[in-house]
């Protein structure tokens, strides 16, 4: 007589069985995740590994899905913006704005001056924010502890200044369609007008105390390696694509708001490695720091919300429109397609992280373990963006 | 080889680099706040959850309309009006005498919300709401520190919350315990 077994809890779930179809001999099979593997939400990456090599990787999504596109369905337009800044913590006000824009040019709505360029201000602080969050993760992912603590003291200075405006400290719903939510406060621009010279002054410290350091170069540079055919044929997009050459940002490739005014350069990198990406993010503080000085003292006095902005109850008129900004890890676009309902048709959310994650299983083939979570670290994903 | 040996040393020297920015920092004062002993001072422009603002009577400035329920994304927000007072005899007569004439009775009734049913677990703290009140009355308290122990915690009455507050003297009952002096 047998005794009964059920051995099911071993033998894996639909993914790992159908990947482990193909697996060759004597591999082994391995779950990265779902909680934890480099990134800072829930992915999962199932690898098949020889010894230390990884022979294939795939990614396994969807464990952060909160169907934003759908509840877009059920709002309208103005009501629906709050979900935004919930889409990806890290920038939400990029994401703020794509939707933003998309309904406004649906509904050909004019933006007042002073308004995109309190969007511009804000949305690149929020970058710089967002790049200082990576950078902290990443080299905590890679082992090294302190940085973080230093990189979250600026990004405090940043989150301070624009809880002024905003209110709130990570998930923001600050724009509305035709302008932003409050003006900035004059003691609000004095201390960006402060924080510009600090933390121009912070970015060499960095570069002296990690940047420049040979335990950080040996461990990132050369392993990653992203062809630009590679980046094209997945359509990935900012620093990810930038650090491997391609010159492509949304803010000059398709220039909205006041961006054609402003003067500044879109770093890339040819190293195409993990270290590319890398200083393309710090170069990209930097050019942050540029865009914010020059739009303060460009901005002109005037209204921050168009007057009879849209209320609530507005209904986006018939038509549809795409509007494509550059957010931190990339192009955010929103699609919007209304048939002049009291809510908006469909809306489509495209994520940059989605993109940049793809390639990953084409990136990591051959690599070993180890550098394997360096390179997802490298690709500066956040999750719940990429499920939306 | 004179090169591989200059690599290390310059290789080597980018950790001294490092240590030196370690050691500097190692001196600096704290930037952190030993919290709960000492509270942030950079929550002033926080918004933490609703509240009716209260005109010069104390009463709310809340005129029941309801535009701010509509609005919410989420429907956190139940507004209960009050219903028209009972009429004493004589009111109950000179309304029939006005009805007699033709006039139209005057709404009598409060234009106070009875309650102000507000769910803070739903809130997402956009301020669509406040945005769209017509007379203002709703706006957000800097309190941070709220807590709770259950659900029903967080489902506010927004009338008694104010009638609660005028009791104190404009003391926040929600607003966090004695911290002590704020860190400048
Ligand atoms: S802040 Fe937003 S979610 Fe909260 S009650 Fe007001 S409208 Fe609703
Ligand atoms: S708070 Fe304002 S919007 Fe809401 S019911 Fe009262 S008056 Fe109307």
């Amino acid at each position: 007589m047998t005794t009964y077994q059920n051995n099911d809890h071993l033998a894996g779930d639909f993914y790992t069985q159908n990947f482990a179809k193909t697996a060759g001999e004597g591999n082994l099979i391995l779950n990265l995740g779902p909680q934890h593997p480099s990134t800072h939400g829930v992915l999962r990456v199932v690898v098949e590994l020889d010894g230390e090599y990884i022979m294939r990787a795939e990614p396994v999504l969807g464990y952060l899905h909160r169907m934003h596109e759908k509840m877009a369905e059920v709002k309208t337009a103005a009501q629906f913006i709050p979900n935004m800044g919930r889409v990806d913590y890290g920038h939400a006000l990029g994401w703020n704005w794509a939707f933003v824009g998309a309904a406004e040019l649906v509904g050909g709505i004019e933006v007042p001056e002073r308004a995109e360029y309190i969007r511009v201000i804000t949305c690149e602080l929020n970058r710089i924010a967002s790049h200082l969050l990576w950078w902290g993760a990443y080299l905590l992912d890679l082992g090294a502890f302190t940085p973080i603590m230093y990189a979250f003291d600026d990004r405090e200075k940043i989150l301070d200044i624009l809880q002024d405006p905003t209110g709130s400290r990570l998930t923001y719903s600050y724009y509305r369609i035709g302008g932003v939510a409050k003006d900035l406060s004059a003691d609000c621009i004095r201390r960006i007008q402060e924080f510009i010279p600090w933390f121009r002054s912070r970015l060499p410290m960095y570069k002296d105390l990690v940047s420049d350091n040979i335990i950080l170069r040996k461990r990132i540079e050369d392993i990653g390696v992203i062809e630009q055919e590679v980046c094209r044929r997945f359509g990935a997009t900012g620093p990810v694509a930038r650090g491997s050459g391609i010159k492509y940002d949304v803010r000059r490739a398709q220039p909205y708001s006041v961006y054609p005014k402003l003067d500044f350069e879109i770093p890339t990198s040819n190293l195409k490695c993990a270290r590319g990406r890398y200083d393309v993010r710090m170069a990209e503080m930097e050019q942050s720091l540029r865009i914010i000085e020059q739009a303060l003292e460009m901005m002109p006095e005037g209204e921050v919300l168009v007057k009879g902005a849209p209320k609530p109850s507005w209904k986006v008129p018939k038509g549809e429109g795409y509007f494509a900004v550059e957010g931190a890890r990339g192009k955010i676009g929103a699609y919007v397609v209304s048939d002049g309902g009291k809510n908006i048709y469909r809306t489509k959310l495209r994520a940059p992280g989605y993109c940049n994650l793809s390639l990953f299983a084409e990136v990591s083939q051959g690599t070993i373990l180890a550098d394997a979570v360096a390179i997802l670290g490298s690709l500066d994903l956040i999750i719940p963006e990429i499920d939306r | 080889m004179i090169k591989e040996a200059l690599n290390t040393v310059s290789d080597l020297w980018s950790l001294m680099v490092g240590l030196r920015v370690t050691k500097d920092y190692f001196r600096a004062p704290q930037v952190t706040v030993r919290y709960p002993w000492k509270a942030v001072s950079n929550i002033a422009t926080y918004k933490g959850h609703l509240e009716l603002v209260g005109g010069k009577t104390g009463k709310p400035k809340c005129i029941s309309c309801g535009m701010c329920a509509l609005a919410c994304p989420s429907n956190c927000l139940t507004v209960v009006k009050r219903k028209p007072p009972k009429p004493t005899p004589e009111e109950e007569q000179a309304l029939a005498e006005a009805k007699a004439k033709g006039e139209k009775p005057k709404d009598k009734t409060p234009k106070d919300p009875e309650k102000f049913i507000y769910d803070f677990t739903l809130c997402s703290l956009c301020g669509t709401c406040m945005e769209n009140c017509p007379v203002g009355a709703l706006d957000f308290t800097g309190s941070a520190y709220l807590a709770g122990y259950s659900r029903e915690d967080f489902h506010f009455d927004l009338v008694q919350l104010l009638k609660n507050q005028a009791g104190l003297e404009g003391m926040d009952a929600s607003a966090a315990p004695e911290t002590g002096q704020s860190e400048a």
